[in-house]
């Protein structure tokens, strides 16, 4: 247990959080904008993923790989909005719920349909596989820091993109006041494919970032849908500001937890309890985080829009 | 002896910056009908809210038939015996007019816990709340959903749901809203009588009914209430008239 | 007037309810005429899923509460008839206390019981924190608990963690074979007609009309002095624990517990035989349990992608055929 260990698994949680934070911040603006719950986000992060990996094998080149990962995340995404998504924003939150899960079916088995169930090949660029080193302390993965560095570019890139240009102030009045916008004239149709669009193409990089360090395979995006709702509901739902600093805290928790419990356990219990219980508190530690943050702040951090 | 049935003290209620009530106290005297208005913008529905339940005041007291409200649940009070009709109906859209009615019965008796007790072989339950019905008019409509209502008979029928809860207190929110001159005259006589079963505290924006019903008028600005008195003094009130009479 | 609708001629759905009735008696016996045990198996499974199904139906259908969490209560159902199983089996106590030894069991009836003993602490528990929000974030809440569960499960392997706990017996009712197929059946589908009965008294009693009543209009419901809390509250322990039986008797079929049982995706599962059965319907989710296995089976023996034709089955019911086929044959459901 060092002090550099420690600092380690920080820059870890920091890279899981802006990971997950380039997921979450699509699903919070579909549900702060459109007021839809949208499960089938995860495999919007899957079709990014495939995309890459697909596109990197034929070409050679994991940045052409990033590129159709955005293009195809993106194109999907505007197509399942203007062919399913566009008929559910006047309905409830079940029909939505079952319809979006429905999707999940549909693309996941479909894509298992085309590509089998084996993983495919994505690898780490050549150019980001050495570590570096960090204050002359710590060699961490350059890719990791590649990451990190991608959803800070990411947040910044969303705040002015909301706060300063006519499309966010629209995103902005959309959230507000969805039949206002439209009394004013603003093709609320084309807004709201956009906004989906926008969603997945982020969820797509992030789909693609994760896929060269972990497997890209069907059912990769399940695991990290849940993480994303997690996140939004923590940082309150239509809050991009939520989404980042939720990401942030349920990346550092997370990944600090696996690391810290077994550990601080293991210095009051056998070994082979703090491994169990250590275990099996730290994967629910984000869970009871958020069921603690809701009890006490029932909007989440950033006082979301809710339902 | 009870002197008010609803005591409202210093009332604070602020959004932000907003005061929408502002140290704002009424009363509510046995037997009387007690008039709200004010103009648009003015607090009325945030009033409402606190008095029912719905929102919590930042500071203040309400005190009903001697007890203290003020932190109770909307529930709660509805079960001491304030009952309350909405400005924009709130029914049970896929009941009947009856079943609406036998919704309040229920509430009243108590039973809502009862698992195996039958609504269709409650015969009591059915005459009880057609009893209602009947007093507001609507017994051609008993059986019809209350989706298919006409916006006059789910006014009659928020009448009929809140009668069946044989309030204390009536707390009225604008039951004129949206009734043509017919209905509102119709409504008029009703809550004349009504006054006798329980004093009534009524938001209106319809001065003709208020002119002839209330029997004390506050009136409500921006969160204050700048007078309460008899309908001579409100109308002559020169204060009263710049503020709101005179705005129309 | 309650009396006039006693005497008109019974409606669509009440005849509808009555023909799967029947096919829930005759289609057994016509596999145990033909020598074909595997079906009677088969259509076990679609009375114990149909079961899992029933008892979310009261809670979402009925009272409108939408829970991505149910699965926790079913995986709850079949670990206890794991753990008290295997405690017999390899002859350890449970527990000791206050000086008593708590032995496992391989009644059925004792097991039941425990299970719905646990569940419905849990739902109580889960119930009352997760009831304080609304919309989506209730529907976090309950996943959020139930995704606990899950992570538990799996990280303790004292019984079984990811590999799930066996089951190497089947439990006893009565001294009766509950090893032949038809017996076990039986027994299912008793418990499914008796819960089913249970939750027809129930929507039609007083607790009932608040529930639906609370469905449509909280503050309705509030203003008559009737709090939506409670009733919703009661309304979740009831449905969890009917789900937990049918943990139970899933863990009794397959003599095999599974964390996959609290997994989200069995939560999905379980919302897809109410969907598609349709949400409030009575035998709703005995139609979708039934449609879900014929896909799983019959379909899934075409093509090992048979989830894909579920997914657009059920997006279409979602789009265009709302009431789930209950409400495509037999019409809207009408309040009295």
């Amino acid at each position: 247990m060092t002090l550099t260990l420690i600092f380690e698994q920080l820059l870890n949680g920091v890279q899981f959080g802006m990971m997950l934070f380039l997921m979450s911040a699509g699903l919070t603006l579909v549900f702060g904008v459109m007021g839809l719950i949208n499960l089938a986000h995860g495999v919007l992060y899957m079709v990014g993923a495939f995309a890459c990996a697909i596109v990197a094998g034929i070409t050679g080149s994991f940045w052409l790989g990033l590129l159709a990962s955005l293009i195809a995340a993106a194109m999907a995404g505007a197509l399942v909005e203007v062919g399913v998504i566009r008929r559910l924003y006047k309905r409830d939150h079940l029909d939505q719920v079952l319809a979006t899960y429905a999707l999940i079916l549909i693309f996941s088995e479909g894509t298992r349909w085309l590509f089998g169930s084996f993983p495919l090949y994505l690898d780490v660029p050549e150019f980001l596989s050495q570590p570096v080193k960090l204050f002359g302390l710590l060699d961490y993965s350059s890719y990791r820091l590649f990451i990190i560095v991608v959803g800070v570019a990411v947040a910044v890139g969303l705040y002015v993109l909301i706060a300063k240009t006519r499309l966010g102030m629209r995103i902005r009045a959309g959230e507000s006041d969805r039949e206002m916008i439209a009394a004013l004239g603003v093709d609320i149709r084309t807004l709201y494919t956009l906004v989906f669009a926008l969603g997945a193409a982020l969820a797509g990089l992030a789909g693609a970032l994760l896929g060269a360090v972990q497997s890209v395979e069907v059912g990769m995006g399940d695991s990290v849908l849940i993480l994303a709702f997690v996140v939004i509901v923590i940082g309150g739902i239509g809050s991009i500001k939520g989404a980042f600093i939720g990401a942030l805290l349920v990346g550092v928790v997370d990944t600090m937890g696996r690391f810290l419990l077994p550990y601080i356990l293991g210095l009051i219990l056998s070994p082979e309890a703090a491994t169990n219980i250590g275990g099996a508190l730290s994967s629910v530690a984000i869970y009871i985080l958020m069921a603690v943050i809701l009890i006490v702040k029932p909007k989440g951090l950033v006082n979301g829009a809710g339902s | 002896m009870t002197e008010h049935i609803l005591k409202i003290d210093n009332l604070v209620k602020k959004f932000g910056e907003l005061k929408a009530t502002d140290n704002l106290s009424l009363t509510l005297k046995p037997g009387e009908i007690h008039a709200v208005i004010g103009p648009n913008g003015a607090g009325k529905s945030t009033l409402i809210k606190q008095i029912c339940g719905e929102l919590a005041p930042d500071s203040g007291r309400i005190e009903f038939l001697n007890r203290d409200i003020t932190h109770l649940g909307v529930a709660a009070r509805a079960n001491l015996g304030l009952g309350r009709t909405f400005q924009i109906s709130s029914l049970i859209m896929e009941y009947s007019a009856l079943r609406n009615v036998m919704l309040a019965v229920q509430a009243l008796q108590g039973s809502s816990y009862h698992f195996f007790k039958s609504i269709a072989k409650d015969q009591l339950l059915r005459d009880i709340a057609m009893q209602y019905i009947v007093q507001v008019g609507l017994e051609n409509r008993a059986n019809v959903c209350a989706a298919q209502l006409s916006h006059g008979e789910r006014r009659q029928l928020e009448m009929a749901v809140v009668l069946a809860l044989k309030p204390k207190a009536f707390l009225l929110d604008e039951p004129m809203a949206g009734m043509g001159p017919e209905g509102s005259a119709k409504l008029t006589q009703f809550l004349d009588t009504l006054r006798h079963q329980a004093p009534i505290l009524l938001v209106e924006h319809d001065m003709d009914a208020v002119f002839s019903l209330a029997d004390r008028i506050s009136v409500l600005v921006y969160g204050k209430i700048i007078m309460t008195g008899s309908v001579e003094q409100v109308r002559n009130d020169p204060l009263v008239r710049e503020a709101y009479l005179g705005e129309e | 007037m309650g009396r006039e609708a006693e005497m008109h001629s019974l409606n669509k759905e009440q005849i509808l309810n009555i023909v799967i009735l029947v096919l829930l008696v005759v289609l057994p016996c016509l596999a145990l005429a033909i020598d074909e045990p595997f079906y009677i198996t088969l259509l076990t499974k679609v009375v114990i899923l149909a079961l899992a199904g029933v008892g979310l139906n009261l809670a979402l259908g009925l009272g409108g509460l939408i829970s991505f969490g149910h699965a926790a209560f079913f995986g709850i159902g079949g670990y206890v008839a794991g753990i008290l199983a295997s405690h017999v089996l390899n002859d350890e106590l449970l527990f000791s206390i206050f000086g008593m030894d708590v032995s496992g069991s391989t009644n059925m009836l004792f097991i039941w019981f425990i299970a719905i003993l646990i569940s419905g602490l849990f739902a109580a528990l889960i119930g009352y924190f997760s009831l304080r929000t609304k919309g989506v974030y209730f529907i976090m809440l309950t996943l959020a608990f139930a995704q606990m569960i899950y992570y538990f499960a799996i990280s303790w392997p004292t019984y079984g963690g990811e590999d799930g706990l066996s089951i190497y017996v089947r439990n006893g009712f009565l001294g009766l074979n509950t090893l032949d197929p038809i017996v076990f059946f039986a027994i299912c589908s008793s418990l499914l007609l008796a819960c089913l009965y249970l939750v027809h008294i129930v929507q039609n009693s007083h607790f009932g009309a608040a529930l639906q009543a609370s469905r449509q209009n909280e503050q309705r419901l509030a203003a008559v002095g009737i709090k939506p809390f409670g009733i919703q509250l009661t309304a979740f322990i009831i449905s969890a624990m009917i789900t937990a039986l049918a943990g139970a008797l899933f863990a009794d079929l397959n003599r095999f517990v599974s964390p996959d049982m609290l997994s989200w995706h069995t939560s999905g599962e379980i919302m897809i035989f109410v969907i598609l059965g349709g949400v409030g319907r009575l035998f709703g989710p005995v139609v979708g349990a039934a449609l879900f296995i014929l896909f799983e089976y019959y379909l899934g023996g075409v093509t090992e992608h048979w989830a894909l034709f579920l997914g657009v089955v059920l997006l279409a019911v979602v789009l265009f055929a709302r009431g789930g086929i209950v409400g495509l044959l037999a019409g809207e459901l009408k309040h009295d």
